[in-house]
């Protein structure tokens, strides 16, 4: 149970996020498979951060990337909400408001 | 690593995998938001195998508290609509890019299962509240001040954008 251990793991959640935000076509999903690519890069972190305790390089690292997810999952949301009240849906599919 | 902690991480690896496959396949956002709290609260666990007691605390702080909280809120402020119909038409570009991924997730997970670093003997305060601090105000003083406007523009920018425009 070495640190590979936890390198494939992470690799295997960032691969369903990805699958997740490149195959559902709901705005909001999309959102949560975005979060859990990030949460996988935090694991990879603070695992090579045990590896090489040191410093606390890692999991500096770890806490700006959490600090910057939260950020960026409100914006998200407002632009989802304010997406919502003018096309009524939330299929990306129907997202062609920048088409002129 | 001594056993409990690799119980502890085979147990938290089985419900992270689990919870992410739920927030991705289940057709209710609601399911999938609560996939995504089985996610986070394990990855917490995981981190403590880790000995980074902070960041699993700020785990679940932030994600389980508030980020699983702000999805909820939205899924229902947004009423059935969240919920999005089966795919339609073409297959085939889904399907592709599933197994690009599959494919691209194969080769990293097996090629950097095998890599071995031994776990190193660890510093007194590693992962502690008292460390991490010291760490963030002795090296990271200016980041983590840029860090609380970047949160200020993104509270600020949030009621700009989701506003009423019906004045």
């Amino acid at each position: 149970m070495g640190i590979g251990t936890y390198l494939a793991l992470a690799s295997v959640l960032f691969g369903i996020g990805a699958a997740g935000f490149l195959v559902r076509r709901n705005m909001l999903v999309q959102l949560m498979s975005i979060e859990l690519m990030l949460n996988s890069v935090n694991v990879l972190l603070l695992a090579f951060n045990r590896a090489y305790p040191g410093n606390h390089d890692g999991q500096l690292f770890a806490f700006f990337v959490i600090a910057v997810a939260a950020a960026e999952l409100v914006i998200g949301l407002s632009i989802l909400i304010a997406y919502y009240r003018i096309k009524k849906t939330l299929d990306t599919d129907e997202a062609t408001l920048l088409k002129y | 690593m001594t056993i409990p902690g690799a119980t502890m991480f085979v147990v938290t690896a089985i419900f992270a995998i689990a919870g992410g496959l739920i927030t991705i396949w289940s057709k209710r956002p609601l399911r999938a938001a609560i996939g995504l709290l089985i996610h986070i609260i394990s990855l917490s666990g995981m981190f403590l195998t880790l000995n980074a007691h902070l960041m699993a605390v700020l785990q679940l702080l932030v994600y389980a508290g508030a980020v699983v909280v702000l999805f909820v809120f939205v899924i229902m402020l947004i009423g059935p609509a969240a919920e999005v119909g089966p795919i339609q038409g073409r297959l085939a570009p889904r399907t592709l890019s599933i197994a690009m991924v599959v494919a691209v997730v194969l080769a990293l997970s097996t090629s950097v299962a095998y890599f071995d670093a031994p776990w190193a003997e660890l510093p007194e305060d590693f992962g502690t509240v008292e460390g991490l601090g010291t760490a963030i105000y002795q090296q990271a003083a200016v980041p983590f001040e840029v860090i609380s406007i970047t949160l200020l523009v993104a509270i600020i920018g949030a009621i700009a954008v989701a506003r009423s425009r019906t004045e």
